[in-house]
């Protein structure tokens, strides 16, 4: 066992997952929710040269996908560190 | 110079750059042939990902299916990008701190089962080879067009080089080969689409100028121009699809899910030092990813309009055919656009309804986009020198998958336990020798169905690894049983679907036929949810994981005292 306690490592995993969840909601949003299920109402707002719907399905999305894997190697860090089990920890 | 000086110019010089670096980066041992030493930093890798994973289909053909299908092409923009999320956070950190060298390995270990081994290894060889016949194929039409070679020589001469670096190299060899290979993919991906968004819209960067007004002072945006023109000449308009929601979800979600459960894209993770390192090569796979992906729609738009413009003609009246210009009557050649003078006015017209007299195939958008729009002849060879390295790059990944599963899983863990890791060096050269036959032979004698099966390859990926993989590592409770059930389910159901409306009866491959209205395309995701089901009542009536497993699990949770990939 590498973290202090039992109870460390449960409320480890407990972050992690809540961390998860809440990343995988943006990622369902922004994808399903705006570019495939919302498009046609969304595609009633335009955003310079685009619809709105259409610019989430082909641009918008992707750079949320980008984002989120970064924001996720942050915080996952800073939890690695809070429980002292990053990979060079003592 | 010539395009085809050109050509073989750039293509020669690549070609002699992924050498260079094969003999550079050799392998000495099965841990630098399977996963490169398990040191490659993770830019290096994030890079390498992204030219494994964006193949021939992506660089050549993603561009044109979307130029001709609008909203629809959506699909695959989501579908290849989002897994990478799912990838970053469910799979990759999990499996690298598990440390073995493949995804066979992992469901055999955690499965505490041979079966579930062997059924995952045939799942992961089946994908493979499905894939590498569609590359080679790439190859050759890339070849056979810019250098007027045929298409037998041009799969020969691409699978000598791979041969080449795969062979000698191993994963280390195909890891450093493909980061040059991404920098030239990218390189002549994002030339044409540079010059032609700043001649069309006067923006430098394509992802905001196919969203911005036409340069030709109109001051019309030029997605309301594609629009009217699509709507006017009887097709679909361009921002929305004629693909059913359902259907569109479905496909986005099994293309998603597949992704991440493609055993040449999850090896990968396996080639960094560390856990931390797995997710932060994940997001630098996708940085590179998207630069593409999102200059795509943009490539697909401009070459849309150009393209009905230079055929009907600024007025909309068709362009007369001795008028016709040089890349229309050069891919004539090739038999990828054809001309049929049907109200015989001796003019070109391209429509959506009966006006039509154009057969243009997809995949030729991306490569005569620099002719359409007039590129002078070095950047046309660029393409094809990228169109190359994208097709080139994928096929070596996954050979290395195919020769892996071979040598590893099926001979050191399966059937000669006792080879040295010399013999298993060798057996796994001799594998990749093989693959890369088999491969070239696929590749000038193409089964008619090489389209299909790639449909074929998401949905197994996804109805079968992905679940397993997931209730694996966020699962402790699940048992062998379980698992293989779920797995079976999964690929049972998904093959059989695909089989049916592919081959058995694609008269019947119509919307009214699908099972609530969900494509073979798309059928993946109801048998991904199959096997999540079938695993969790089969768990209910049989034993629970043994504990020595639940710690395993545990064990794979956090980063620290990953260490090293094991030898076994």
């Amino acid at each position: 066992m590498s973290f202090e306690t039992n109870e460390h490592a449960q409320a480890y995993w407990k972050e992690n997952l809540r961390l998860l969840i809440t990343l995988l909601v943006i990622w369902f949003t922004v994808s399903f929710g705006f570019g495939i299920l919302l498009v046609e109402q969304l595609n009633n707002i335009q955003l310079f040269g685009f619809k709105l719907g259409f610019w989430f399905a082909q641009q918008g999305s992707i750079y949320v996908f980008v984002v989120l894997i970064f924001v996720y190697v942050l915080k996952m860090r800073a939890l690695d560190r809070k429980y002292n089990v990053q990979e060079d920890a003592e | 110079m010539g395009i085809q000086t050109w050509t073989f110019l750039l293509v020669g010089l690549s070609f002699a750059l992924y050498i260079g670096i094969a003999i550079w980066a050799r392998a000495g041992s099965t841990k630098e042939f399977y996963i490169a030493g398990g040191g490659v930093p993770p830019v290096a890798n994030g890079m390498a990902t992204a030219a494994d994973w964006m193949s021939a289909a992506s660089f050549i053909s993603m561009a044109g299916l979307i130029s001709f299908i609008g909203y629809d092409g959506s699909v695959y923009l989501m579908g290849w990008t989002g897994g990478y999320v799912l990838l970053a956070l469910c799979l990759a950190p999990y499996l690298r701190k598990f440390g073995k060298f493949t995804v066979p390995d992992f469901i055999g270990d955690r499965y505490y089962s041979q079966t579930a081994r062997t059924v995952a290894v045939i799942c992961a060889i089946f994908v493979s080879f499905t894939y590498v016949a569609g590359q080679m194929r790439g190859v050759g039409v890339v070849f056979s067009r810019f250098l007027e070679v045929d298409i037998v020589t041009g799969v020969l001469l691409g699978m000598c080089v791979v041969f080449f670096y795969a062979v000698l190299g191993g994963m280390k060899g195909i890891t450093y080969t493909q980061v040059a290979q991404y920098c030239v993919l990218i390189f002549a991906y994002l030339v044409p689409a540079i010059f032609i968004s700043v001649m069309m819209t006067g923006n430098p960067v394509p992802q905001l100028g196919f969203g911005g007004t036409l340069a030709d002072g109109s001051g019309i945006y030029l997605m309301d121009k594609l629009n009217g023109l699509s709507t006017e000449l009887g097709f679909n308009e361009y921002t929305s699809g004629t693909k059913s929601t359902i259907d569109v979800f479905f496909i986005t979600f099994a293309l998603m899910v597949g992704t991440a459960g493609l055993p040449h894209v999850i090896v990968r993770f396996f080639t960094v030092p560390k856990v931390s390192d797995a997710r932060l090569s994940a997001g630098w796979a996708l940085v590179f990813i998207a630069i593409l992906y999102t200059t795509a729609p943009a490539i697909a738009s401009f070459a849309r309009v150009n393209m009905i413009e230079t055929i009907n003609g600024p007025e909309g009246q068709g362009v007369p055919y001795e008028q016709a210009p040089g890349w229309i009557t050069n891919w004539e050649r090739t038999g990828l656009i054809g001309w049929e003078d049907k109200n015989d006015d001796g003019r070109m017209f391209y429509a959506g309804d009966e006006r039509n007299e154009m057969a243009i195939d997809r995949d030729i958008i991306v490569m005569a986009n620099p002719e359409i729009a007039k590129l002078p002849a070095w950047v046309i060879a660029l393409v094809a020198a990228g169109g190359v390295a994208a097709a080139l790059s994928t096929s070596a990944g996954l050979l290395l998958v195919i020769s892996t599963s071979i040598s590893h899983d099926l001979l050191k863990r399966n059937l000669m336990p006792n080879i040295t890791d010399k013999q298993e060096l060798l057996y796994a050269r001799i594998a990749a020798a093989c693959g890369i036959a088999v491969a070239a032979y696929l590749g000038i004698n193409p089964p008619g169905f090489v389209a299909e099966v790639v449909a074929f390859a998401f949905g197994l990926a996804a109805s079968s690894f992905f679940p397993a993989i997931i209730l694996g590592i966020f699962y402790k409770k699940m048992n062998k049983e379980g698992a293989i059930a779920g797995m079976l389910t999964g690929i049972t159901f998904t093959a059989s679907y695909i089989v049916y409306f592919k081959f058995i009866n694609p008269a019947a491959n119509t919307p009214d036929n699908w099972w609530l209205g969900v494509s073979p395309e798309g059928i993946g995701t109801l048998g991904m949810i199959f096997n999540f089901v079938v695993a969790f009542i089969v768990l209910k009536l049989t034993k629970e994981a043994p504990d020595h497993i639940k710690e395993l699990v545990e064990s794979l949770r956090y980063p620290k005292g990953a260490g090293q990939a094991q030898d076994h």
